[in-house]
């Protein structure tokens, strides 16, 4: 039964220091080495899963960018998706143009479960998933660590601030990923020749009909305020001389 | 002009502190006056907390039994028809205000600002990126309504002895029925000083070894009168369940001190605990990143030094 579709955003890689431009303009990601977002890869791994316990039939995944992000959605291919969608765009999109742009494709393909990740690590807005349920008029369930699906219906366990949140909810619906969910599999020599050949279908905005807006501008980018290297005691008794005389024991 | 709505996160009983972090952050915009909605089963309780909050015009109560747990796709329609009298709508950047913002933000089809840090000017914020490693200036438009999370970490609670108005308010608006709560299971902090609002925290991490040499932990944390934090590492390996975490995912805090005992210190925590006022770190290993931030560091054995402190405070 039914399909998964899975969005993969080319983020900066994880290991990745990020270091600011000197005059403000931005982060420095010339020659910086580029990944699927991690919280994606989790969202993929858990949509493979699924596939493999025979609970859905086809696993797609969807980049939105220039054609360096088909490198991402060839990760996607190699770790196991059926094949994969390319939005083709040279705008920097904000979340919710991706979320309208998730719609007209899931219009077209019908998905039972969207999964994506909670966040990006690039601009950690954590907004994606939760926009894209309110405009299709979906369920939402996002900080998700364990998922069960059964029949037209899904229960997710919630990494919330007080503890772990049980709901229910219909599918079709949008599932953001936590890092708990899964760890995504290593991909293998033979899967990335694979995956060469699975299908790549492009589209753009103009054929989506979506018009990109800037709605928040970037007026520049600091590096944060540096905390100082503070002072190493030698043991026990100084540490605790040492609070006191900062009023803090 | 315009006027500022913050959505209160609370448990059907009590207000969560996060509410009174956001209301500081409302006090930075001059001119601008500020409401707290309630969205809740019988939301009466919570509405007289949220009215002791200084700087709070009037608490919008809104009762449903809908609203008996704080579910996104519930509440966004219901907020997003309070939103048609305010400029700006505010939530903590909790899991609660990061799952029901955006949703809210779509419905009025407008951009969501996540996590402000600071405000320069109504429509001018700052907010952190790439693990708080740049910090990125904002305007957004002002013909739209603001809808934003705030980083409560860069507020402290706004002060009591206020006295709101609190008006009831039944709104006409379907709400959906394919999203139903089910059970929360959490620590509740082992009856402790929950994270946000303790002034002490003391955190354990992969160092600790085991769920059983945690109780180190807890033992100190009881003899300061601190909550309870741990690292990622921490959490994945089982010595603790996942609402202690401190760090990028999990909780930003910002107490008086945080001591951290055997968490060496991956950015990813780090962006947790850099706005606590005094950090202090224990490890065995003197080139852990943690001790390049530390105010106060100590290079040791954690299994003798923590009794020698039980002992020293």
């Amino acid at each position: 039964m039914g399909k998964i579709l899975v969005c993969l955003k080319r983020a900066v890689d994880y290991n990745v220091r990020i270091r600011v431009k000197p005059d403000g303009s931005g982060v420095i990601t010339d020659g910086v080495k580029m990944s699927v977002n991690p919280f994606d890869e989790i969202a993929l791994e858990e949509a493979l899963r699924i596939r493999e316990k025979g609970e859905t039939d086809e696993v797609v995944v969807v980049s939105i960018g220039t054609d360096a992000c088909q490198q991402q959605l060839r990760t996607g291919l190699a770790m196991g998706a059926d094949r994969a969608i390319q939005v083709r765009t040279e705008h920097s999109l904000e979340p919710l143009d991706v979320a309208r742009i998730l719609v007209r494709i899931v219009e077209t393909e019908k998905p039972d479960l969207i999964l994506l990740g909670k966040q990006a690590i690039d601009g950690d807005n954590n907004q994606t998933g939760q926009m894209l349920a309110a405009l299709w008029g979906r369920p939402q369930a996002t900080f998700v660590s364990e998922l069960k699906l059964s029949g037209t219906t899904a229960t997710a366990v919630r990494e919330v601030d007080a503890g772990l949140e049980t709901i229910e909810f219909d599918l079709p619906a949008v599932i953001t990923s936590d890092l708990r969910l899964n760890e995504p599999r290593y991909v293998k020599m033979p899967d990335i020749m694979k995956a060469k050949r699975k299908p790549l279908a492009t589209t753009d905005l103009e054929e989506l009909d979506i018009t990109p807006e800037t709605r928040i501008k970037v007026v520049k980018t600091d590096s944060p305020p540096a905390r100082q290297k503070g002072k190493m005691v030698a043991d026990a008794a100084e540490l605790v001389a040492e609070l006191k005389q900062r009023d803090l024991a | 002009m315009g006027r500022i709505l913050i959505i209160a996160e609370h448990d059907g009983n009590e207000l969560n502190p996060s509410t009174a972090r956001c209301v500081s952050c409302a006090a930075e915009f001059s001119g601008l006056d500020c409401d707290i909605a309630v969205l809740a089963k019988d939301g009466q309780r919570i509405c007289e907390q949220a009215a002791t909050l200084d700087g709070v015009s009037n608490v919008v109560r809104v009762d449903n039994d809908a609203n008996e747990h704080a579910l996104a796709a519930i509440h966004a329609p219901q907020i997003a028809k309070l939103a048609e009298k305010y400029s700006h709508l505010f939530g903590p950047s909790t899991t609660f205000g990061k799952d029901l913002m955006p949703r809210v933000a779509a419905l009025l089809g407008v951009a969501q600002v996540s996590d402000i840090m600071s405000v320069i000017s109504h429509y001018s914020f700052q907010r952190p990126i790439f693990a708080g490693n740049a910090i990125v200036t904002v305007e957004t438009p002002a013909q739209d309504k603001v809808v934003a999370t705030v980083r409560t970490a860069s507020y402290q609670a706004a002060a009591g002895g206020g006295s709101a108005t609190i008006e009831l308010r039944v709104l006409d608006v379907e709400l959906p029925s394919h999203t139903r709560y089910r059970s929360t299971s959490g620590s509740n902090g082992g009856g402790r000083p929950d994270l946000q609002s303790a002034s002490v925290v003391i955190s354990g991490g992969r160092g600790l070894g085991s769920e059983k040499n945690f109780a180190l932990i807890y033992q100190l944390a009881d003899r300061l009168g601190a909550a309870v934090g741990a690292s990622r590492a921490a959490v994945d390996a089982g010595y603790i369940a996942n609402d202690h975490q401190v760090g990028q995912t999990g909780q930003i805090i910002s107490p008086d001190l945080y001591i951290a005992i055997g968490i060496s210190g991956a950015i990813q925590h780090i962006t947790g605990i850099k706005d606590a006022s005094t950090i202090v770190a224990i490890n065995k290993d003197a080139d852990a990143p943690i001790f390049e931030i530390a105010d106060i560091g100590l290079v040791g054995d954690l299994f003798t030094i923590i009794p020698e402190l039980e002992l020293l405070l």
